[in-house]
């Protein structure tokens, strides 16, 4: 097991383990309007099968948010 | 230097008092312009706490009359204004609470052939639009002008703000593109806690005040998100990436867009 940090909460992941799998496990919705950040770099929609993370890493999600005027 | 008349010392006194605003800062206060784009759930909160601060020039952008169902968190909406523009009725709550500030007013959207000429005009943008067409927009043409603007957007009971100066971080170095149409919610179609647009809006509001007087360190490069269910608020470190098709080393964006936008953004609830 390793710990990685998904949007600054620990997580216990097994490795290996890359991007897209990540984003499978978290159950994140609409995964296509997901913005992914690894280690406060912004990472590729195309590389997230590549990027396979590692101990102590930090992943972060960003989702769109509309909201205000109407 | 504005000679401040009793009345005004009074009245901002609160600033004054403050080390880090003082007279000068209250000053810069003064001079500020800035522009509102959408007197709704979060233009109410800004556009109060920046008449009640004394900014001297406030715009404000929105092509909406006032509906029955904005009423629930835009609060500088009054149920006599069923009916009136936006910009009217913001306009007349702005100049009730500080006759000092100056107020220009757009009854319009915020579009490519129009947001340079407007924004141009200002020192500083807020966005408080509730669609992603507008926002990026808005950091589009805050981008081209050299504009700092502060983004805001709200959701159920969540929120989200940054605030862009030219070079750091913007909307697309984290959201390369707006969502296809219909594929996130809004709030006319998801709902949101009303007090939700209080707690973004009175941070834009304060991320502007700081801008003007100096004060701290601005929303920069982070991406500040909070989920009033747990109250927790959060921090996210973002950068300026060099990639990006707007704020990057080679653009690939030299012209304003206009996204198309789900019809039922366009209605009036």
């Amino acid at each position: 097991m390793a710990k990685i940090y998904v949007n600054g909460d620990v997580q216990e992941v097994n490795l290996p383990l890359n991007v897209s799998e990540l984003i499978k496990q978290n159950d994140v919705q609409q995964p296509d309007m997901v913005s992914v950040q690894v280690n406060e770099e912004f990472a590729e929609r195309e590389d997230w099968d590549g990027l396979q993370l590692k101990e102590g890493d930090k992943v972060d999600f960003l989702y769109f948010m509309g909201g205000g005027t109407l | 230097m504005i000679d401040f008349t009793e009345e005004q010392i009074q009245r901002y006194s609160r600033h004054i008092l403050l080390q880090d605003v003082g007279v000068e800062g209250q000053e810069k206060i003064m001079n500020a312009r800035v522009l509102v784009v959408g007197a709704g759930g979060l233009g109410a909160p800004v556009s109060l706490y920046l008449a009640a601060a004394g900014i001297g020039t406030i715009g404000i952008v929105d092509a909406d009359v006032v509906d029955l169902s904005n009423l629930q968190r835009q609060v500088i909406h009054f149920t006599k204004d069923v009916g009136v523009q936006k910009v009217k009725s913001a306009e007349e709550k702005i100049k009730a609470i500080n006759p000092d500030v100056k107020v220009e007013t757009y009854y319009k959207f915020l579009d490519s052939s129009n947001a340079l000429d407007i924004i141009k005009e200002y020192d500083f943008i807020v966005d408080g639009t509730d669609n992603f067409p507008v926002k990026f927009l808005i950091n589009d043409a805050c981008v081209m002008a050299g504009k700092p603007f502060s983004h805001g957007g709200i959701l159920r009971f969540n929120g989200q703000t940054f605030t862009h100066l030219p070079g750091t971080a913007c909307y697309r170095c984290m959201f390369k593109e707006p969502p296809p149409v219909g594929a996130v919610p809004t709030c006319s179609q998801a709902g949101v806690l009303g007090a939700i647009a209080g707690m973004l809006g009175t941070i834009q509001a304060a991320e502007t005040l700081k801008y003007f007087t100096g004060i701290g360190e601005l929303l920069t490069n982070r991406l500040l998100t909070f989920d009033a269910k747990t109250m927790l608020f959060r921090t996210v470190p973002v950068k300026h990436r060099d990639s990006c098709s707007i704020c990057g080393s080679n653009p690939t964006i030299n012209q304003l867009i206009d996204y198309e936008q789900a019809a039922c953004d366009l209605k009036n609830h």
